[in-house]
């Protein structure tokens, strides 16, 4: 009797973990595609575009390198929309920072769920270690990410799977639990090991530091956002801008977003039509924008801003410096306005 | 087979890839998609797309800011 090659579906972050998982499931013998999902808020791609100075290195999505290192498919997913929920009202609470690490995981194998589903996979395959940071892959919320994701036991995860409770691949004989592993904790020797193993030379730093909702400072300019504006939401603008530029709030119905260089000022300049624009015409300085939480802002709140965009001119030390002020029709003026004195830039201002 | 062009101007990656990926899902085999956008990202992250998926890059370029990348359908 010939036997059916299983299909399975792996989370590919772009890191070593979930690298080794699915590469642990090709050599059983089952055919695995991975799945990869955008959520605005990952490190990985896009950040990597607006600086200048980080132009000069090699721009690789990793989720797409890793997909190439094993010779698989990659489906890239959208989930921005959906995935604000998770964001805002996660049901597990916040780590450290913003990061709705259980919820973000339980939905991710949520969706990865309802993609089997739909593609006709058997199971779904992911990284996770257990006792590993972030706070999803504890002992005791790994049944929980199977449970409310509905995955159940059709959710294997390779690297730990010897700690775990058999799953339905086991049973089913699919996957063998003997070829699978028992790894724990935070050391990553293991996974070093295995890696050289496979004959994987080169990956990305594993383990964290994908995400900017575990980032403190970028925590604390979402719940500025909301504070505003005094509704928690956002548009995938709104989370583009804020990996962006100082962002200096000198009043509780508005904010500044200076570029810091070349690249951020480009970026910014994007967004001209979505925001009043301030830029100095009488020295070399940088291109801000004015984000406010009403649709005009008055003539004294522009004034404030140009101070605050002058200081950070070459102008900074002149008496005067000219500003263009343009709306978001494409009008402009110029304003003469004297720099901010640095005492009066508060430090409680910068976001 | 015919020719498709999709603009995924100021969207950073990976939306660029993405937008490619559900484009080409509507396409048939042979069909060509010219993609134009202004991450130069896309420069690497869509040839590596194509190579993954089983798509042909038929040329890229980037001139003046904007990136073009135009990819065959292959048999996926």
């Amino acid at each position: 009797m010939v036997s059916t090659q299983r299909k399975a579906v792996a989370l590919i972050s772009g890191g070593l973990d979930s690298l080794l998982a699915a590469k642990a499931m090709m050599e059983q013998g089952v055919h695995v595609e991975g799945i990869n999902f955008y959520t605005g808020f990952c490190v990985e791609g896009h950040t990597h575009a607006i600086r200048k100075k980080d132009k000069a290195k090699p721009k690789r999505n990793n989720a797409l390198w890793v997909a190439e290192q094993l010779g698989i498919k990659l489906h890239i997913v959208d989930i921005i929309e959906e995935y604000k929920d998770v964001v805002i009202n996660p049901s597990h609470g916040y780590g450290q920072h913003m990061n709705p690490c259980l919820d973000c995981k339980g939905f991710m194998v949520k969706k990865a769920h309802e993609w089997i589903e739909e593609n006709g996979f058997d199971f779904i395959v992911t990284g996770e270690v257990i006792g590993q940071r972030p706070m999803s892959q504890r002992k005791d919320t790994m049944p929980v990410i199977a449970r409310e994701s509905g995955a159940g036991d059709l959710l294997v995860r390779p690297l730990c799977a010897q700690h775990l409770p058999a799953t339905l691949p086991e049973q089913e004989g699919w996957i063998d639990r003997e070829q699978m592993f028992d790894f724990s904790g935070r050391t990553r020797k293991p996974q070093m090991a295995l890696a050289e193993k496979y004959g994987f030379e080169e990956y990305a730093q594993p383990a964290g530091g994908c995400c900017f909702l575990t980032d403190e400072k970028y925590s604390k300019k979402i719940s500025d956002l909301w504070e505003s504006r005094g509704v928690r939401d956002y548009e995938i603008d709104d989370i583009m801008l804020l990996k962006v530029g100082r962002h200096i709030r000198p009043k509780k119905h508005f904010k500044v977003i200076i570029g810091r260089e070349e690249g951020e000022n480009n970026f910014l300049s994007g967004y001209r039509k979505m925001f009043t624009s301030l830029k100095t015409t009488s020295h070399a300085g940088p291109l801000a924008l004015l984000d406010s939480v009403n649709d005009e802002e008055s003539d004294e709140d522009i004034e404030l801003a140009a101070q605050i965009v002058a200081r950070y001119s070459q102008g900074r030390t002149a008496d005067k410096v000219e500003v263009e002020i343009t709306n978001k029709q494409g009008v402009s003026r110029l304003i003469k306005v004297t720099p901010i004195s640095p005492s009066q830039l508060d430090e409680d201002w910068h976001v | 087979m015919s020719h498709y062009t999709l603009d995924a101007k100021r969207l950073m990656c990976p939306m660029p890839v993405i937008r490619t990926q559900d484009k080409v899902a509507e396409l048939q085999v042979g069909d060509t998609l010219e993609v134009t956008c202004t991450d130069p990202g896309a420069l690497n992250d869509i040839p590596a797309w194509c190579r993954i998926n089983g798509h042909e890059l038929v040329s890229s370029s980037e001139e003046k800011g904007e990136v073009v990348i135009t990819v065959k359908v292959g048999e996926a």
